[in-house]
Parts: structure tokens; C-alpha cells; sequence
């Protein structure tokens, strides 16, 4: 039982240790304290995984009341399930393969300890997030997940760029964020409750399928996950978080914190099936943001932007898969996404690391003989990503757009764009490997990744191959999917359209056989290169109607009538200031002869008022 | 009461001009020593006219002020000259013009 508790205990103390003592500490120190800390928490999520395969009993945790308001009294308390075991084994594995990779890419950094401290936090965060037994706890760590996340993306925070990518990043967020508070309070003032198995099941007593509350609630929830997992509309944040270092990019943007949406939805499934249309809004979600950035992942430059456009791609197929209910295969595709998005993450921050910070993937290339570790990693990497053939992303992509096609009514369009979701991922995917590995060699690498670089992207390597043949403990969380019969011809259009992309992107760009000159080069092309590369435009929409008149308003109301008066009030009290300044001259003289002058007058008010 | 008759009036009269005469002396001249002895005067006018008063009236206070007054001027003119000694030193000039840093 205490082992639960010690696991985001772990790295909350490194935390706290690093930030206080993290500048008096050695190098070495440092990194063995970040990296050990989730280690330890790791084997610790390991064997209370063991244990709970073995019985399958759902742990309570119940460490101390938070506050008492009423009868409202959330607490501190972790329930653990086998949703709540997977997410956090996804956190502590992928996150201490991440934080040993750490070492060897930020050890010159000065700001090491700061590093560390942030990582170890955020890792705690997300661990309350994913444990908690009430929706205010889970708040709390969504929050703190935020927080880090705004501090890491602006950790090289002398580029004013990236303060801005960090702010940008916290404040859509927290569009979504004050979403989702008012979700809990609808929940909170209807249900009387936060405490999320009491909430499901008075949510189940108390409202009908297709009831009006359950809708909003569950609208108002979906806000806050679309905007931490950075799904259509409030996507446009984590592209611009990649100002962060690489590492970060790869645990917080690719693994955890942005499936953080992913995970609510799932944790309050049953809530969610109570409002079919906001299922169906999910769903919908899902395949415009998969679709939206699967378009866009065609026409950057940018090794990071590539992959953190194809992460929000992913991430719709999770949306996806909960709009259409088939919640285990999105847990599934969250994980087997957090194995292989990570590992090319990680894979891309070794190239970057290796070429001086290059990012222009045109100004890479060759790289297959130079780095032949990250090279294959890159191929397996892309290989899930694109759900070749028994990779893990193939069992996850295909459960999801399996389900998707059983879903009756929307089912078969949601299907048909899932596939073409697909086959844009095989493209923008395997056109990062060609032109990055292939070709010309533009820039030398200067140096080759060591064992704490190689040993992570191996361990992930693996894990993205033989991650689709886990099974999830998921069975006792999710309702039982209804059993399909195969149906050998959708399987068969599944597995041959990512096939059929990569086939594409081969011909594009490696092979040459077709250019695609003549199509960028036309007036058409050129203008839709130009509109997928800005991200369809939405920045710029979002900077015409939000932000400019938000700034206008802002500029405006800076001269506002009722601070006009006390601006008044200032200015008159200045003016008296520097009147009655110029009479403290100094001036001995001067005094005497003001002096004569008052009483002058005041004599002569005095004389005029006794005559 | 015998001997010359001063009139009152003429007395004060005198006092207000003796008087006078020690306010522009100490609002014209910047030197401090001159500016002490207009003080000086000033105080002594205002001494005329306790006297010339007391003397009218029969009073004895217009002596005790006299008296009052001869010790502020004693008193006035011990710290008046250690000032004086003060800004010699510091500013290595008499002008009192020059001694202006209390400015605001």
C-alpha cells in the first residue's frame, strides 16, 4: 500500500531537493538524483503492476482529507486500476528512459539542476493526474502538468521566442482548462460529488442516456482534454512547444502529458455514455484534427514540427477511438504512441544533437551510414508510427479504424477518413526518413550518441515492435467491446493502405520517380504548400479575431475614462510637486524675503478685515 | 517725568524704518556677516519699541522684552558666528548664495 503512495513521492522529493540544494550539488548528483528518483518510482509501479495482475484487486489509498467544505470533502486518495497502472507504467518507464537520455543531451547545459527539477516535477504531476481518486486531484495535477510543461518549453528562456512558445502553450491550455473547471462545478452542484467512482454512479442513477446535463458536462470536459491534448480547435500550442529541449518534447508532447485528454475521457468513460452526441463530437474531433495535421506533418521542414504535427495526428486517432467506444484500443494506441513517438523523438533530438542544432530536415540527409543507431531507430520509430505490419502501431491503429467501422451510421466516413489519416502518416513519415537518412549528406555530425543516448532508443526500439502484443488489464475498466467477427476485407484494406503510402513516399522522395516540382511549382500548388506549411492558416486566424482585438482592447481601455481621473489626480499632484520644488531653492535669501512677502499680506488681509 | 520729550509716534516711527533698514539689509546682501548685523538691527529696532513703549504706558515689561531681546541676540549671535565659521570652512566663502545645496 505504501509503495503507491511513495511513487509520485519519488520524484515530487527530487523535485524539491534539486531546486533547493540543486545548485551546490556535483553534476553527477544531479542526474543520478532526477533519473533515479523515476527509476525507483518505476520498479516501484512494476510491482504494484505485478501484484495487480496477479489478484486484479483495485486499490484505495486514502492518505488525508484535502479540505472540508460541507459535505464536500475531497481527499488525497488514489485509486488504482488497470487504466490508472498503464498510464502510470507509460509515465515512469517512458519517463526514466527519457530522463536517462536527459543525461547525456542537456550535460552541458548550466541550468542543469533546473532541468531535472522540472522533469522530476512534471513526472509527479502526472502521476497525481493519472492516481487521483477525485476529479480536483486530477485537477491539481493537471495544473501542475501545465505548469511544467510552460516552464520547460521556455527553459532556454533567453530567446524571447521561446517565452512566447511557453506562454502561448500555457494560455491555450488554459482555454481548455477553464472548460473543464466548469465542468466539475456542473458535476459538483448536480452530483454532489467529485469523487469520480461515486460520480459515475450517480451520474448512471440520475440521468437517462441523452439527457441534457450529462451533455454539457461531458462538452465542457471534452474542452478541457481537447486543450492538453491539443486537438482541433486548440491545437496550435504545441507545434510552437517544440522551442523546448528535445527530451522534453518527447516525455511531456509526445508521451504523457498531452494524452492527459486521452486519459479523462477515459477515466469518465461512463459519464461519456450517458451523452452519445458528445461521443459523437469526440469521434469528429478526432478525425478533423488527425486529418487537419496529417495534411500539415506533409509540408514542414522543421524535424520537430514533423513530429509533433503527427503526435496531434495520433492523438486524434485516440479521440478517434473513444468517440466511437472503443475506449481499450484508445488506451492502446496512447501507449503504443507513447513507446514509438517518444522513441522518435528521442531519435530526432540525437540527430539534432549530432548536427549542432540542425532542425531544416533539407539541410540534413545521408545520415544512414553516419548514425546507424539512430537511423534504425528512425525506421522503427516510423515504421509504427505508420502501422506497417506488425509493429505495435499497427495493432493499435487497427483496432481503432476496425472499430471505427463497425460503428453503425457515421461509422463508415469516420472509417474511410481514418484511412486516409493513414495513409498520410506512411507519407509524411517515411519522407522524413528518405530525406533525413537518404540522399546527399549535407551537414557532418560531430559527434556520435553514447550508451546513455543509445540505451533508451534500443529499450524503445524494442518496445515500439513487441509493444502491440501487450495485453492491457483493461477489461474490469472499459464495457466489453462487442465481439466482431473478422471481417478479412477491411483488415486487409488496413494493412495495405499504410503499404500503399509508403510505396508514395518511396517514389516521391527517394526513388525520385515522380517529381513534385511541377506540382509546387504551379500557382495552385505553391499556394497550397504555403497553406499547409502555415498550418492551414489557423495561427492566423486566431491572431486576426483573438489576438489582435485583444491587444486593441487592452491598448484602448489603457485610457479609460475612470483612470483618466485618477491620472488627473496624478498629474495635478506632480504639477503642485515641481511648483512648490522650484521654492525649495536653497536660497537663504530667498526665504527671508518670501518670508516678508507672506507676512506682508497676511498683515494686510489681517488690517483690511479689524478697519 | 522731566527732560526732553521724545513723542511716541517719532520713536516708532524710528523703530519701523530701523526695522526697515534690517529687512532689506538681510534680503539684499549675500554677505553673512552683513546678514548677521541686519538681524541684529532688526532685533534692536524691535527693541526700540518695547522701550518707547514701556516708557509711554508706565510699564515695566517693555524692559523685560528689552532684556528677553538683548539675550536672543546674545544667543543668536554665538551660533550665528559658529555658522559663519562653518561656511567659511566648507564652502571657503562668505556668500550666502553659495550655500544653496538644500535645494529641492
Amino acid at each position: 500500500m505504501d509503495l503507491i503512495a511513495l511513487i509520485p513521492a519519488l520524484p515530487l522529493a527530487s523535485a524539491i531537493v534539486l531546486m533547493v540544494a540543486g545548485a551546490r550539488l556535483p553534476k553527477i548528483a544531479l542526474a543520478s538524483l532526477g533519473a533515479g528518483s523515476v527509476g525507483v518510482a518505476a520498479i516501484c509501479v512494476a510491482i504494484s503492476l505485478l501484484s495487480f495482475l496477479q489478484d486484479g484487486e483495485v486499490r484505495l489509498l486514502h492518505l488525508w482529507t484535502w479540505l472540508q467544505v460541507g459535505d464536500f470533502s475531497p481527499g488525497v486518495a488514489f485509486y488504482i486500476d488497470g487504466l490508472a497502472l498503464v498510464m502510470m507504467s507509460v509515465i515512469t518507464g517512458v519517463g526514466f528512459l527519457i530522463h536517462l537520455y536527459s543525461i547525456e543531451f542537456m550535460w552541458d547545459d548550466e541550468s542543469l539542476a533546473r532541468y531535472f527539477a522540472y522533469m522530476n516535477m512534471f513526472v509527479a504531476s502526472m502521476l497525481v493526474l493519472v492516481m487521483a481518486d477525485n476529479l480536483l486531484l486530477l485537477y491539481l495535477g493537471w495544473e501542475g502538468v501545465g505548469v511544467c510543461s510552460y516552464l520547460l518549453v521556455g527553459f532556454w528562456y533567453r530567446d524571447p521566442n521561446n517565452g512566447q512558445a511557453a506562454r502561448k502553450a500555457f494560455v491555450v491550455t488554459r482555454v481548455g482548462d477553464t472548460a473543464m473547471a466548469l465542468g466539475m462545478f456542473l458535476l459538483l452542484t448536480e452530483l454532489g460529488t467529485l469523487d469520480i467512482q461515486a460520480l459515475m454512479s450517480a451520474a448512471n442513477s440520475t440521468w437517462d442516456v441523452g439527457d441534457k446535463l450529462p451533455l454539457i458536462a461531458c462538452l465542457l470536459l471534452l474542452g478541457g482534454a481537447v486543450g492538453k491534448s491539443a486537438q482541433l480547435p486548440l491545437h496550435t500550442w504545441l507545434p510552437d512547444a517544440m522551442a523546448g529541449p528535445t527530451p522534453v518534447s518527447a516525455l511531456i508532447h509526445a508521451a504523457t502529458m498531452v494524452t492527459a485528454g486521452v486519459y479523462l475521457i477515459a477515466r469518465t468513460h461512463e459519464l461519456f455514455l450517458l451523452a452519445p452526441v458528445a461521443l459523437e463530437v469526440v469521434a469528429w474531433v478526432g478525425l478533423l484534427t488527425l486529418l487537419l495535421a496529417g495534411f500539415t506533418a506533409l509540408a514542414q521542414n522543421d524535424i520537430k514540427r514533423i513530429l509533433a504535427y503527427s503526435t496531434i495526428s495520433q492523438i486524434g486517432y485516440m479521440f478517434l477511438a473513444l468517440g466511437v467506444g472503443a475506449f481499450s484500443a484508445g488506451i492502446f494506441h496512447l501507449m503504443t504512441h507513447a513507446f514509438f513517438k517518444a522513441l522518435l523523438f528521442l531519435a530526432a533530438g540525437a540527430v539534432i544533437h549530432c548536427l549542432h542544432h540542425e532542425h531544416n530536415i533539407f539541410r540534413m540527409g545521408g545520415l544512414r551510414t553516419r548514425l546507424p543507431i539512430i537511423f534504425w531507430s528512425f525506421i522503427i520509430g516510423s515504421a509504427a508510427l505508420a502501422a506497417l505490419p506488425f509493429t505495435s502501431g499497427f495493432y493499435s491503429k487497427d483496432a481503432i479504424l476496425l472499430a471505427a467501422w463497425e460503428l453503425p451510421g457515421i461509422g463508415v466516413w469516420l472509417w474511410l477518413g481514418g484511412l486516409l489519416g493513414a495513409l498520410l502518416t506512411a507519407i509524411y513519415s517515411f519522407r522524413l526518413v528518405f530525406i533525413v537518412f537518404y540522399g546527399e549528406a549535407q551537414t557532418e555530425p560531430d559527434r556520435k550518441p553514447g550508451w546513455r543516448m543509445s540505451l533508451p532508443l534500443t529499450v524503445l526500439c524494442i518496445l515500439s515492435i513487441v509493444g502491440g502484443w501487450i495485453a492491457l488489464p483493461l477489461t474490469a475498466v472499459f464495457p466489453e467491446a462487442p465481439s466482431t467477427d473478422h471481417n478479412y476485407t477491411i483488415e486487409a484494406i488496413g494493412i495495405s493502405v499504410p503499404l500503399i503510402g509508403l510505396l508514395i513516399a518511396y517514389l516521391l522522395f527517394l526513388g525520385k520517380q515522380i517529381s513534385l516540382r511541377g506540382v509546387t511549382d504551379s500557382g495552385v500548388g505553391k499556394l497550397l504548400a504555403a497553406f499547409f506549411f502555415s498550418g492551414w492558416r489557423v495561427d492566423a486566424l486566431y491572431n486576426a479575431i483573438l489576438v489582435k482585438p485583444f491587444k486593441g482592447l487592452a491598448r484602448w481601455w489603457r485610457n479609460e475614462p475612470i483612470d483618466f481621473i485618477y491620472g488627473l489626480v496624478i498629474h495635478l499632484s506632480q504639477w503642485g510637486h515641481r511648483g512648490l520644488m522650484t521654492m525649495q531653492n536653497g536660497e537663504l535669501r530667498w526665504y527671508a524675503t518670501s518670508m516678508v512677502c507672506a507676512l506682508v499680506l497676511l498683515a494686510a488681509i489681517v488690517l483690511r478685515q479689524a478697519l | 517725568m522731566g527732560g526732553l520729550q521724545v513723542p511716541m509716534e517719532h520713536v516708532q516711527v524710528f523703530a519701523g524704518m530701523l526695522f526697515c533698514m534690517g529687512l532689506l539689509g538681510l534680503m539684499l546682501r549675500r554677505n553673512i556677516i552683513f546678514m548677521l548685523m541686519s538681524l541684529e538691527v532688526m532685533l534692536n529696532a524691535a527693541a526700540v519699541a518695547f522701550i518707547a513703549a514701556g516708557a509711554k504706558w508706565g510699564q515695566p515689561d517693555g524692559q523685560i522684552m528689552f532684556l528677553l531681546i538683548l539675550a536672543v541676540a546674545a544667543a543668536e549671535v554665538a551660533i550665528g558666528l559658529g555658522l559663519v565659521l562653518q561656511i567659511q570652512r566648507r564652502f571657503k566663502t562668505l556668500d550666502m548664495d553659495a550655500a544653496n545645496r538644500l535645494r529641492g
